[in-house]
């Protein structure tokens, strides 16, 4: 449960990685190509070899829809109604991956962020990309 | 194996409080293991018990250990896994935690020493240490 200090922090945070968005989410990528093999065999379409121009691209796609998602935490359902759609009837991703993302993600904010990644930002953020992780995968079944 | 070498990189203790703060402060039911610890009523409290911070250096002896026998960290732990199953009771998803809040803690302190391939090389080792510490669960049945 996000309290309202901890969705204004989430907020916060995502407004200002938006600017780096590509290195971001490409860095958490690679991260969980290098750590998590299995999770290759999504990509085989394409160049995941680190900082290609599809990483940095799909990179800034994915961190832009969780920045898109940290503006208002409580619509979640709706503002990730088209991307629920897609990764449940198209992609088809199976969402124990988003689990091992996240942990990426987690780990590419902590090495951005430094000592500033302090234990209530990494529970908020955490908090955050399960509930996020939750509704991606709402439609599956 | 040869991959592993990359972990005997120097590391100090300090990731041990660091990792061992984040595990009871982003998930907090663990603190149910620790209440001879005295009392958590917030994180402030967390942070500041010596004895928590005495039980991380104890995690991060026993892990130095591990990188000096990497060969047989199986070995390595069998007597703490015991221990941890016949008497404190510890359910092993929370090694698993711990481990990723190891692998946080070191890309907020050292972020230009976890590349992709330093953190998929923790992971390796880590994850080797998870199963070791869940290993004399299964010969209870």
């Amino acid at each position: 449960m996000l309290s309202k200090r901890e969705k204004e922090l989430i907020s916060n945070i995502w407004e200002r990685l938006t600017p780096v968005a590509e290195d971001i989410g490409a860095e958490a990528l690679l991260r969980m190509f290098t750590t998590f093999p299995g999770t290759k065999t999504y990509f085989s379409h394409l160049d995941i070899s680190p900082r290609s121009p599809h990483m940095l691209s799909h990179g800034k796609k994915i961190v832009l829809a969780i920045a898109e998602g940290a503006k208002d935490i409580s619509q979640l359902t709706v503002t990730l109604g088209p991307l629920q759609t897609l990764h449940a009837y198209q992609l088809r991703i199976d969402p124990t991956n988003f689990k091992l993302f996240s942990h990426c993600m987690l780990v590419t904010l902590a090495c951005f962020m430094g000592e500033n990644f302090t234990p209530v930002v990494h529970a908020a953020m955490d908090k955050y990309l399960s509930a996020f992780a939750a509704v991606l995968a709402e439609k599956y079944r | 194996k040869k991959v592993q070498i990359g972990v005997r990189a120097p590391w100090k203790g300090i990731f041990g409080k660091a990792a061992i703060l984040k595990v009871l402060i982003v998930y907090p039911w663990t603190q149910r293991h620790f209440g001879t610890f005295g009392e958590f009523p917030n994180d402030d409290t967390i942070i500041g018990n010596a004895k928590v911070i005495a039980h991380g250096k104890v995690v991060l002896r026993s892990l130095d250990k591990a990188v000096k026998n990497m060969d047989n960290i199986m070995g390595v732990y069998t007597s703490l896994s015991r221990y941890h199953c016949e008497v404190l009771r510890v359910d092993p998803e929370n090694f698993r935690l711990l481990a990723d809040c190891i692998i946080v803690s070191i890309g907020s302190k050292n972020s230009s020493d976890l590349t992709p391939h330093v953190q998929a090389t923790w992971h390796k080792f880590l994850s080797a240490v998870v199963e070791a510490m869940g290993s004399q669960y299964s010969n209870r049945a």
